[in-house]
């Protein structure tokens, strides 16, 4: 039986395919029960200003441990490559981690990325020494691009952010996988277990979300229904699917039957 | 003498160094970071770095959020 191995960015190794994000939950308490029960080992996090007018203001790492978690400090909402290599030096330098999960937004309605600024944060950020996760379209040739400017990792859509539309385009992510040799962690667009199961089935090496757990009705429950669902898709992957026929095929003997 | 911090106007001592400074906030070193005119510094230089009138000083931190955090 093959054995798996951890997913393992740049040189940090993961104990659980699954990512979380950290919004959208209603308080820091609520985020750490979803992300325990979710058993991922890496959460995203965005940068923003201190409220140095209310420094007592609780703090997310406070709930979200560094020395338990691998922190993925974010540049979400950055619409420039300027704005994100400058949110990523700071991130860096806050020093919970040297990776940084470079999204360059280039339109407010789709959320898709700017894949031309992407590109060039990409490669300034790579020369810099950060371990660059881009969320990228799921265009094998941007794909491949992204890995020549240094990405550790190349994080495809799935569909657009928050949207919930699961895999879209499943061919595409199987071309993204032929070409490239890094990790490929799936990011955003999921909206429920089976897509996350469906983008592992595919081969994909991970899957990072968050509205489809903080959104969900009972995030918690939604947490445990994704755990199994990545464990479940990976193991199946592994295991190799049976081909899809038109026709039946009986599962039971023909020989030797009552006549 | 004036500077601002985070976009806000703020008053603070001549001869203050960004240590001092972050202390008269409140503000713990660990896990935030800072800028000063769109220059990063290294925790270890929080003490040798003295501000300036005008500095324009960026604080950080991290808050929730995933994909595209508004």
């Amino acid at each position: 039986m093959p054995t798996d191995t951890p997913l393992v960015v740049g040189d940090i190794e993961f104990r659980s395919r699954l990512i979380v994000g950290t919004g959208k939950y209603a308080s820091f308490e609520e985020t750490k029960k979803a992300v325990e029960i979710s058993g991922a080992d890496c959460v995203t996090v965005a940068v923003r200003r201190v409220n140095i007018t209310d420094p007592s203001k609780e703090n997310l790492l406070d709930y979200l441990d560094p020395k338990v978690y691998k922190i993925l400090p974010n540049t979400a909402g950055c619409y420039t490559a300027e704005e994100a290599i400058r949110t990523a030096r700071l991130a860096r330098a806050s020093g919970v981690s040297d990776m940084i999960k470079l999204e360059v937004i280039g339109d407010q309605k789709t959320l898709f990325p700017d894949n031309e600024a992407l590109l060039e944060a990409t490669r300034v950020l790579a020369k810099e020494g950060f371990i660059v996760l881009p969320y990228t379209n799921d265009d094998p040739i941007m794909a491949r691009k992204l890995v020549d400017a240094g990405a550790a990792v190349v994080m495809p859509l799935a569909a657009p952010i928050g949207s919930g539309l699961g895999i879209r385009n499943p061919y595409n992510l199987r071309i993204i996988m032929e070409t490239i040799s890094v990790p490929i962690i799936v990011d955003a667009g999921v909206g429920t277990a089976s897509d996350a199961a469906i983008a592992m089935e595919l081969g994909c090496d991970g899957i990072l979300m968050n509205t489809a757990i903080a959104g969900a009705k009972n995030p918690m429950q939604m947490a445990e229904a994704m755990k199994h669902a990545v464990v479940a898709g990976r193991l199946a992957y592994l295991a190799g699917r049976i081909p899809k026929k038109l026709y039946a095929q009986a599962s039971s003997p023909i020989e030797d039957m009552i006549e | 003498m004036q500077i601002t911090v985070n976009g806000d106007p703020h008053e603070t001592g001549p001869n203050t160094t960004l240590a001092a400074f972050l202390t008269q906030l409140n503000l713990s070193a660990e896990r935030i970071a800072v800028e000063i005119n769109l220059t990063v510094i290294h925790r270890e230089d929080y003490h040798s770095t003295l501000l300036h009138p005008g500095d324009q000083i960026e604080i950080i931190s991290f808050i929730g959020g995933g994909e595209h955090a508004d």
